[in-house]
């Protein structure tokens, strides 16, 4: 989220779009009741569902999933043609006027450079011009025909109301009504937020669909400003707090990127994260990177990390692909390339797609260590359970080791919500039988595997022997200990750049925040974005202050908040040129002449000028980007792809299938129904139910009584078109699987028209396994295609194709 | 947003009301309370309900009951209906306004909503087994109760269920062990978006007016308070956003009264006094001992027609 | 802990209305020494309280662990019940139905109790002790490891990676598991690490 929460109560408009806030995030959707009733705010919900979120809306649009980009391109479109704009929001802070390099075109679905047989782009041309300054070429008039506001323009034209209603099964009244209501708030004293969750990252598309209401945010100047924003629920309690300290393959804590092999010394790998700026005076924070890293590889590996040995830059793994996420690991392990595989609380069997692929993968392991409070599906893979996971337990060789973990009842520490608050938590209760909290686990593995590679030797022991392990307990560090680590310690006295007589943390002391870190080894820090989490005023995490002058929602003395205690991102986008709130009455910060102050901690070094300096400080260009340069493998600007298994063919680019820059593997692309199929005719959906979480809450009694049954749900119309009942059973079945389940026959689900064509949707909650309380059932990844998105491999589990028949019901 | 209660406190307070605060008890008379309690009421904003079912689990987890994991039957309702072991029930239905063409899902929290002219405690044979306090609270003392299942037909709204562990009869207690310690009800606390909020009646009704314009504001032109008078009000209110059809509503009656049946029992209680109440509540818990819970038949009920009449005609 | 002056500056704050409304409305009259028959008693009378927050989703909403025992005292803690945080500005004191329900995730009959093996091709899982556990995952893994790390690559490029183990973390342990999960991970060298944020 770049706001919080809590920050919702200020908003004029919700959006409730690739998400369903009030079933997903119920405690969460109470500050939209609050704007509601306070503010008179109104409420729209996009979906292909009626859903509970619907329920209380005051617009509902229905859509068909998987054509997002379309709806919001259309609402792009129809904002400039409208002339509803935030005009010198979009001048000032966007890079509408930046001149991209002759070269760069769009045509037929494809930008520039694309290259089929590796279904991947030579992004060269999609780039600014740069001057002979060394500046990037702006044109302030936006009369350039080659500026960022003139390509947008053009690109987003074919996305007329007619368009969506085409492509979308939108009725154009509905599309328009949405677009009235949303084009409002350009005014600079109205601000929409946007809530998104799933329902946009799990497409081929992910990444574009959310760009795109960034962008459409972005010329409605709601980026930055109280009510605004773009607010990611996000799944998991701690899924923010994970992706904060970088467990992904190819990252490091706080958004750092592991080197690849072709940058053999730190040198190298430094020369491509420089981040010049390419406008002058521009903060361009991340050339502080050098800080960041060699302070992290201090927190790493301790007095062996040295300015000689480029601070044990070779300890780091190098990558030779974009990066191993599950989609690629499974692939290998499907292939046999995976020995051991370890899955600390992810149940795997029931979250990666086509559950036949991640059964046979797992079959190949040698062994599976599962750590976890409850009896997976996962750490059970092997076991017959009848149709439900129809195995033979004596053809699978798998070793496999499961230990009890606490529960976060049971444990002290921070969890990072998706408002970036750090909380702490406190144990309320004695752990069961022999479980074990995580870092004991992981503190036993590496000292038994210390304990082999000094004993033994053994390939590079160096990092695994020079890790620094400071704990007053090697076997049982505790959470305040690893806290600590992650703030940051001086390991000399650090003393103020401008005034080296002010000393910022003697040595040994805990930093105050990542403004003390340093490139030279004098500081270390396990992750930069934290720093300031737990220094010398002792764990801010742990504070519990509920003061919030003016009731703005800010609640800075509560808790912890990532960056510096920053409660809203690109917070100085909420005052004009001159540093004056755009709204009087929704002000977060403004300049005095001399400095910015408000509510929020200002997202800008504090002495910034309002004319000089840009309020996207990460951004070399200081400001925000509607034209993404190369950063995403699919295109600078989002465009309208179908779902690699869509019930039409693509009508703004019939020869393009699927995301053409998204990864598929070799024979996955065998396992795709065909577009407009007529063997899966019926274009499904996954999601999740209110009274469940996932499948933890199988295990929960009651949980399991609120929804106890796995079910889907259809129309009226292919209920009597198909001959299935309410309460009926129905095998559904897609090209990788087959289902039984109940019949939810609904009026929330309708029939939508696109291209000419009835597409009837069918909804498959997630929830059921094979443990635990509720009644054994199917997951949706009995169904789902394995392909992810192009930039992150998120799984597409919102839009594929099934076919749909009743039958008289299981065979107990 | 509504001020919420403080969190409980841990250490052992005294409950805030008892016996002497009793304005009813069923087959039998109490001295009237020295001063009335100031009335409580719950809240049900339909038009902020998510349906989410907290107020089911919260009920659930506060009460300790012990609900059946249950079957998937082609609707949202889960359990399928009030039971002795599940005291308030989300009921979903799908409208499509004829004035707009709009889908609706109105969604309502169905349960106990403690009747000022409680039907129940009129219907109950079994002396001091449901018990109405100056504050509005109608519990039930399960000690005293013989299950005979008169209180479901008493009441307007078809709340209580008779256990078939204990044969008595359960339904929302308004968490009175709560508010007996300045707490509001458990499914109020945890409603996530406060369409279920707890105070003083006139607090509630007050709230519920800022709703109605808000509602007004948006469209709803007949949104409005259900407080009906047939049951002389009720503790537990609700705001509709079409409150000239609470049928809509998966039911609500429009004009709920205490069927003629209970009136009934006035009567006879109005010629035979108490004895005969005693020999009924003998009757009653053989009956169940022999037959267990039992329903009103379609001849009682005549009967009870015949009766009432005949007692408003003696009475003219 | 601050967990009382807090809830008085919230009151203070936020909460100023809440004397004069509801809390007062419910002050009737004299307190009695007993409850009614009808009237349960107080069920966290005498428990201890512990501030925590909701383990799945990422609203992160407050909740209070009230227990029999008190684990900071060194005693066995049994939760007996949970119930929404009041105080915490997010949630107020409330909580869905899944937070609602958190004691029966705590106290769930499929909790594992402790290490156990599946030997390949076994229809079913055996106890063993942790210590035999970490033994074998270690063993395992060094062995794996040795046989399999990519030192440097075929254009002689120190590389260090080790891919034929993966390890996949998850999204509800706490940011210190996390840190300290990439340093035991990311110090043998593997490459093959994700986290449920991917899905």
């Amino acid at each position: 989220m770049t706001n919080s929460w809590t920050d919702i109560r200020n908003t004029d408009l919700v959006v409730i779009m690739g998400g369903n806030a009030a079933e997903a995030h119920p405690c969460g959707f109470k500050w939209v009741t609050e704007a509601k009733a306070n503010r008179g705010a109104k409420l729209i919900v996009v979906d292909p569902r009626y859903t509970r979120s619907a329920s209380v809306s005051d617009l509902y649009a229905p859509i068909r999933q998987g054509t997002d980009i379309a709806f919001l391109l259309g609402l792009i479109n129809y904002c400039i043609e409208n002339d509803k704009v935030q005009r010198d929001y979009v001048k000032a802070f966007t890079n509408a006027g930046y001149v991209v390099k002759q070269g760069f075109t769009y045509q037929d679905g494809l930008f520039s450079g694309y290259d089929e047989a590796k279904r991947d782009y030579d992004k060269s041309s999609w780039d600014y011009e740069i001057g002979a300054d060394g500046f990037a070429v702006v044109d302030d008039t936006l009369a350039n025909p080659r500026c960022v506001w003139n390509l947008l323009k053009n690109h987003v034209a074919v996305y007329t109301p007619e368009m969506v209603e085409r492509i979308c099964g939108t009725p154009k009244d509905k599309f328009l009504k949405v677009a009235e209501m949303v084009a409002e708030c350009s005014s600079p004293t109205k601000a929409m937020t946007s809530m998104y969750a799933l329902g946009w990252t799990q497409h081929s598309k992910g990444s574009q669909n959310i760009r795109a209401m960034a962008m459409l945010q972005l010329i409605l100047g709601n980026i930055g400003v109280r009510g605004g924003g773009m607010n990611a629920l996000r799944g998991h309690s701690n899924i923010q707090g994970l992706t904060d300290v970088g467990l992904m393959s190819n990252l490091l804590p706080g958004y750092l990127t592991l080197p690849n092999e072709k940058e053999p010394d730190l040198n190298a790998y430094m020369s491509t994260r420089g981040f010049k700026p390419l406008r002058p005076n521009q903060m361009s924070y991340w050339q502080n990177y050098r800080k960041f890293f060699v302070s992290f590889q201090k927190a790493m590996y301790g007095s062996a990390a040295t300015p000689e040995n480029d601070f044990a830059y070779d300890y780091l793994p190098k990558l030779d692909v974009p990066g191993y996420d599950v989609l690629r690991a499974f692939d290998m392990m499907h292939q046999g390339k995976i020995n051991l595989y370890l899955c600390q609380g992810f149940n795997a069997l029931q979250a990666f797609p086509n559950k036949q692929k991640i059964t046979a993968s797992l079959s190949k392991l040698k062994l599976l260590v599962v750590m976890d409070p409850l009896a997976t599906e996962t750490a059970r893979f092997w076991e017959n359970h009848g149709a439900h996971n129809d195995v033979d337990p004596s053809a699978i060789q798998t070793e496999v080791i499961e230990l009890p973990s606490t529960c976060f009842a049971e444990d002290d520490g921070s969890l990072t919500n998706s408002g970036r608050w750090l909380q702490w938590h406190w144990a309320g209760g004695t752990p069961p039988g022999e479980a074990k909290r995580d870092t004991w686990i992981m503190a036993q593995i590496h000292l038994r595997l210390k304990e082999l590679y000094r004993g033994e030797g053994g390939a590079f022991p160096d990092p695994i022997l020079n890790l620094h392990w400071p704990y007053a307990d090697p076997g049982d560090p505790t959470a305040e200990e690893i806290a600590q680590e992650i703030n940051g310690r001086a390991l000399a006295k650090v003393t103020d750049t401008a005034d080296p007589t002010k000393v910022l943390a003697e040595a040994g002391k805990l930093l105050p925040g990542f403004a003390a870190l340093r490139d030279d080894g004098s500081t270390s820090c396990g992750c930069w974005i934290y720093s300031g989490c737990f220094n010398e005023k002792g764990n801010n995490m742990a504070r519990r202050d509920t003061d919030d002058p003016d009731e703005t929602g800010a609640y800075l003395k509560w808790a912890f908040s990532w960056p510096a205690n920053r409660r809203i991102l690109y917070n100085r986008a909420s005052a004009d040129l001159n540093g004056k709130a755009w709204d009087p009455d929704r002000k977060v910060i403004e300049w005095d002449g001399a400095k910015w102050s408000g509510y929020d901690v200002p997202d800008i070094a504090p002495t910034a000028k309002p004319g000089e300096v840009g309020p996207f400080i990460m951004n070399p260009e200081g400001v925000s980007r509607l034209f993404t340069r190369g950063m995403m493998r699919d295109g600078p600007f989002p465009a309208h792809y179908e779902p690699f298994e869509s019930p039409i063919v693509n009508p703004v680019a019939p020869n393009v299938r699927g995301n053409p820059a998204a990864r598929v593997f070799e024979g996955d692309f065998r396992q795709f129904a065909e577009p407009a199929s007529a063997e899966f005719p019926y274009a499904a959906t996954s999601y999740r139910l209110t009274e469940h979480f996932h499948f933890w809450t199988k295990h929960v009694v009651v949980n399991a009584v609120m929804q106890p049954e796995f079910f889907v749900e259809i129309s009226e119309q292919l209920a009597a078109e198909k001959g299935i009942a309410k309460d009926g059973w129905v095998r559904v079945w897609s090209k990788r699987g087959s289902v039984t389940a109940k019949a939810m026959v609904t009026k929330r689900i309708k029939p939508l028209t696109c291209d000419g064509k009835t597409v009837h949707i069918v909804g498959i909650p997630l929830h059921w396994g094979f443990t635990g309380a509720a009644k054994k059932g199917f997951g949706p990844n009995m169904l789902t295609p394995y392909v992810g998105d192009a930039n992150i491999e998120t799984p597409e589990y919102k839009a594929f194709l099934v076919n749909i028949e009743p039958v008289s019901g299981p065979v107990a | 947003m509504f001020p919420p209660i403080a969190n409980p406190s841990v250490t052992d307070v005294a409950p805030r009301f008892s016996e002497k605060d009793l304005v009813r008890r069923s087959a039998s008379t109490v001295p009237a309370p020295a001063e009335r309690l100031t009335e409580v009421a719950k809240l049900i904003d339909v038009s902020k309900c998510i349906g989410c079912k907290a107020c089911q689990t919260a009920c659930i987890e506060w009460n300790d009951t012990h609900p059946e994991v249950g079957v998937n039957a082609g609707v949202y309702e889960n359990p399928p209906d009030l039971t002795p072991d599940m005291f308030t029930l989300m009921r979903f239905s799908e409208w499509e306004n004829p004035e707009t063409n709009n889908l609706e899902w109105l969604i309502r929290k169905d349960g106990c909503m403690h009747c000022e002219d409680p039907g129940c405690l009129k219907a109950c044979p079994a002396p001091g087994a449901i018990v109405q306090y100056s504050n509005g609270i109608v519990d039930f003392v399960h000690e005293n109760c013989i299950g005979c299942g008169y209180c479901i037909k008493g009441c307007p709204f078809n709340i209580p269920r008779i256990s078939r562990v204990d044969h008595t009869a359960y339904k929302c207690t308004l968490c009175s062990d709560r508010v007996a310690v300045g707490q509001g009800p458990a499914c109020a606390k945890a409603c996530p978006t406060q369409a279920i909020v707890f105070g003083t009646k006139e607090e509630m009704k007050q709230h519920a007016e800022g709703r109605i314009t808000d509602l007004k504001a948006r469209g709803y032109a007949n949104a409005g308070l259900y407080d009906p008078p047939g049951v002389g009000g009720t503790h537990v209110m609700y705001v509709l956003h079409h409150a000239d059809q609470p049928e809509l509503y998966s039911g609500l009656p429009k004009e709920p009264r205490i069927s003629p049946l209970v009136e009934a029992w006035k009567g006879i209680t109005k010629y035979a006094g108490l004895t005969v109440l005693g020999v009924a509540a003998g009757v009653g818990l053989l009956h169940h001992l022999v037959m267990g819970p039992n329903r009103v038949s379609d001849t009682d009920e005549e009967n009870a027609e015949r009766l009432v009449r005949s007692d408003r005609h003696d009475s003219a | 802990m601050n967990i009382e002056l807090s809830r008085r500056a919230f009151l203070q704050t936020a909460g100023a209305g809440l004397a004069g409304t509801t809390l007062g409305a419910l002050g009737f009259g004299d307190i009695e020494a007993a409850h009614a028959a009808a009237i349960r008693s107080f069920k966290l009378a005498n428990t201890t309280e512990a501030r925590n927050t909701c383990p799945y989703c990422s609203v992160a909403c407050g909740v209070i662990l009230y227990s029999k025992g008190d684990l900071r005292k060194g005693e066995q803690a049994e939760i007996t019940h949970i119930e929404g945080d009041t105080d915490h500005p997010t949630n107020r004191g409330t909580l869905c139905p899944k937070g609602s329900a958190l004691l029966g995730f705590v106290k769930a009959p499929t909790r594992l109790q402790q290490p156990m093996i599946r030997k390949p091709g076994a229809d079913k899982f055996e106890p063993t002790t942790w210590e035999d556990a970490i033994d074998r995952i270690a063993r395992l893994m060094k062995d794996d490891r040795d046989q399999n790390f990519v030192a440097t690559n075929n254009d002689g490029v120190t590389v260090n990676r080790w891919i034929t183990t993966g390890f996949l973390a998850a999204s509800a342990t706490t940011n210190e598991t996390a840190f300290e999960t990439y340093k035991v991970v990311r110090s043998t060298g593997m490459l093959v690490f994700d986290n449920q944020a991917r899905v």
